[in-house]
């Protein structure tokens, strides 16, 4: 057996984007926020960006961690509110790229009223959400992705909810985004990172990834590979789908896929267009008001 | 539109649109808030004079996420606030904790109306003046300024903004209802007259930069975001350098740390002013809009040859102990005026320590306290006997 050289196992590719006197870090062995986390080094990466000009805000939870490993500036808000945070940091400096990264219980339950707010205003932001199906950090609790049926510390039976359809939310309020993957999509999720990134608005990526050690654990699937493989052999990609139709469905499928891409014009692009008075007033067409008028006389 | 910060002049305008203006001469160019009576109009004002100096105003969600935003656009590097009224204040209360514990300087003006709840939405209270002072979770100091006319509206807000600079901290406007929608004149001085005071800025390469180390006043310099200085921002107690340390020692160090920075620099940052105390044997001790009543009240028993005195606060957080507690000596007793049940009373009563009489001219909220309340309790604390 022969040992690698020191010097090869001192640097890794990501070593410059990580904080690396942090590591150890907090993830659990078989987590799949790691993944992520890389395929998120890589995007940025890739990217070309001035790191100066690339920016993570982060929730609470085990993914709003990410916030705090990446060598940039970063900044790890109070629980569900990384959006409204986000938002203005952009509107201060709107020449840096701001990513949001986050789990699904921070995004968008305590936090789901921003998110559908960001998304309606198509705010200039790549959101990045880890869905595990459950509250991790907390040791496995009820999220509002937890599938029905599904056992958590806080639903002992089994869920009672139905789950939302993070994607259908997205576009459904107007993010002009949208994509979803699974933990073991690693290149397509890569480049679905470096894609929203560059888009101009609100790009929204799911990622289904595994939580073997608060979620798996209490349903059966105790291994992190099982679980891994468990949501990678159920995906079926269905690029440009209706992402109503785009559902977590473990029975049949679990879609994946680029659901949504077109542009539109983002908040600060409205918000300068109507200081400028480039906006016509609404209505656009007048009410003509001798039609109102005879219709109140018949 | 191109427009003026500084609208140089004498103008006839409420507290309200007083309070935009100082913080358009104090360099607030972001505002995020949400509508609520009776702060509306700081939000109405904001929207239409920010585009004309280059600012951003956006309507946010709720006032939750208001006070996120203002504390992203502090980080983006530019000066922010927000305003609100109880029920807001109640909602951007964990925000207010994480601008604490991040140290990031913004302003909130709470135009105070009558509680609990949604209580008397159009009329005046006082009532919030202990949940600005204990209202978010953990330990911390905080400043509080209390403007008791439109002029004051507009002096204290460039003065809340040089304080939230200077110290790195969320700084509280805890206005009411009367002196927000008050009309009075306004004079506001030319601009190079106006004090300004940044953020100050690290000195040392970003190699060498440690976001939490702070300089000799206890502040530490601050990158903005973009600077290239790669910061780490958490709520999680952290160290020096920003990072999460889950020990009791670095608890002790951080919060001695943003609590020490106001107590060692009381000096800098506490404010009252004092009417007739040389031979006062009763002092009427008040903030805000009760200092106007209480103002009326001492200078109608002055007349009548009371020998009473007033003490008004500006700053009304932190709380001017030594001062109080000098004054306990002095006086036989002290009376407070609030629109409230008894709050700011407390600390009377507490630096008190019982060498003289703490007295309560209360009103639970919806209307002022009427100075003919004020100086009755003022006679009655003379005839008693010590």
């Amino acid at each position: 057996m022969t040992t690698a050289p020191a010097a090869a196992l001192a640097r890794h590719p990501h070593d410059d984007l990580l904080r690396t006197e942090r590591i150890p870090h907090i993830w659990c062995s078989g987590c799949g926020i790691g993944i992520v986390f890389g395929s998120l080094m890589a995007a940025i990466t890739k990217s070309g960006l001035p790191r100066q000009d690339v920016a993570v805000v982060s929730g609470i939870g085990c993914t709003g961690r990410m916030a705090g490993y990446i060598r940039l500036d970063s900044f790890h808000t109070t629980h569900g509110r990384a959006i409204p945070f986000a938002t203005g940091l952009k509107l201060a400096r709107p020449q840096g790229k701001v990513i949001v990264a986050s789990g699904d219980g921070d995004l968008l339950a305590i936090g789901g009223n921003h998110f559908i707010h960001a998304a309606r205003r198509n705010m200039d932001l790549t959101i990045i959400c880890v869905n595990n199906f459950n509250y991790g950090m907390t040791g496995g609790q009820l999220a509002p992705s937890t599938p029905f049926g599904a056992k958590t510390t806080t639903t002992p039976l089994g869920n009672p909810d139905e789950p939302f359809n993070f994607c259908a939310l997205a576009a459904a309020c107007g993010a002009s985004y949208v994509a979803r993957w699974t933990a073991l999509h690693i290149r397509r999720l890569t480049n679905t990172i470096l894609e929203a990134i560059h888009h101009k608005g609100f790009s929204f990526v799911e990622i289904v990834a595994p939580c073997p050690t608060a979620f798996g654990r209490r349903n059966k699937i105790r291994g992190a590979l099982d679980l891994l493989k468990f949501y990678y052999d159920r995906s079926v990609v269905k690029n440009h789908l209706a992402p109503g139709e785009a559902s977590i469905d473990f029975d049949h499928q679990l879609v994946v896929g680029k659901f949504v891409e077109f542009d539109r014009p983002t908040f600060l692009d409205h918000y300068q267009m109507v200081n400028r008075g480039e906006v016509e007033a609404w209505p656009a067409t007048g009410v003509d008001a001798s039609a109102a008028g005879q219709r109140k006389a018949g | 539109m191109a427009g003026k910060a500084v609208l140089t002049g004498t103008h006839f305008m409420n507290g309200d649109e007083a309070c935009c203006e100082g913080a358009l001469a104090a360099g607030c160019r972001f505002f995020g808030g949400y509508p609520i009576t009776p702060a509306t109009e700081v939000a109405e004002r904001m929207s239409k004079r920010l585009p004309q100096v280059g600012g951003v105003f956006i309507q946010m969600e709720d006032e939750i996420a208001s006070m996120a935003a203002i504390l992203g656009a502090s980080w983006g590097g530019r000066k922010s606030m927000t305003s609100t009224s109880g029920p807001g204040f109640s909602l951007m209360m964990e925000n207010i904790g994480l601008g604490l514990c991040t140290e990031t300087p913004c302003v909130i003006c709470n135009v105070q109306r009558a509680g609990p709840s949604t209580g008397l939405p159009t009329l005046v209270g006082q009532g919030d003046m202990m949940q600005a002072r204990w209202g978010s979770h953990g330990p911390y100091e905080i400043i509080a300024l209390c403007p008791a006319s439109p002029q004051e509206m507009f002096d204290f807000t460039i003065k809340a903004f040089n304080l939230s600079e200077q110290f790195r901290l969320p700084v509280l406007i805890m206005a009411d209802e009367v002196v927000g929608h008050m009309n009075e004149r306004v004079v506001i001085p030319p601009a190079d007259q106006i004090t300004v005071i940044d953020r100050a800025k690290p000195t040392v390469p970003p190699a060498e930069y440690l976001p939490f180390r702070p300089g000799p006043d206890g502040v530490a310099p601050m990158a903005n975001f973009g600077d290239g200085y790669f910061m780490h921002v958490t709520g999680l107690t952290h160290d020096e350098r920003g990072y999460p340390t889950m020990t009791p020692a670095a608890q002790v160090e951080m919060t001695e740390r943003i609590v020490g920075k106001i107590r060692n620099n009381l000096d800098r940052i506490l404010d009252y002013e004092t009417l007739f105390l040389d031979d006062a044997q009763v002092a009427v001790v008040a903030y805000g809009i009760s200092a106007r009543s209480a103002r009326g009240a001492v200078l109608a028993a002055r007349q009548a040859g009371l020998k009473v005195g007033l003490v008004k606060l500006n700053v009304a957080w932190p709380f001017p102990e030594e001062f109080i507690r000098e004054l306990s000596r002095q006086v036989k007793c002290m009376i407070m005026p609030e629109i409230n049940l008894g709050q700011m009373v407390l600390e009377l009563e507490r630096l008190a320590q019982g060498r003289c009489a703490v007295r309560l001219v209360a009103h639970p909220g919806g209307t002022i306290i009427s100075p003919r309340r004020i100086v009755e309790a003022i006679g009655q604390a003379l005839e008693e006997r010590p």
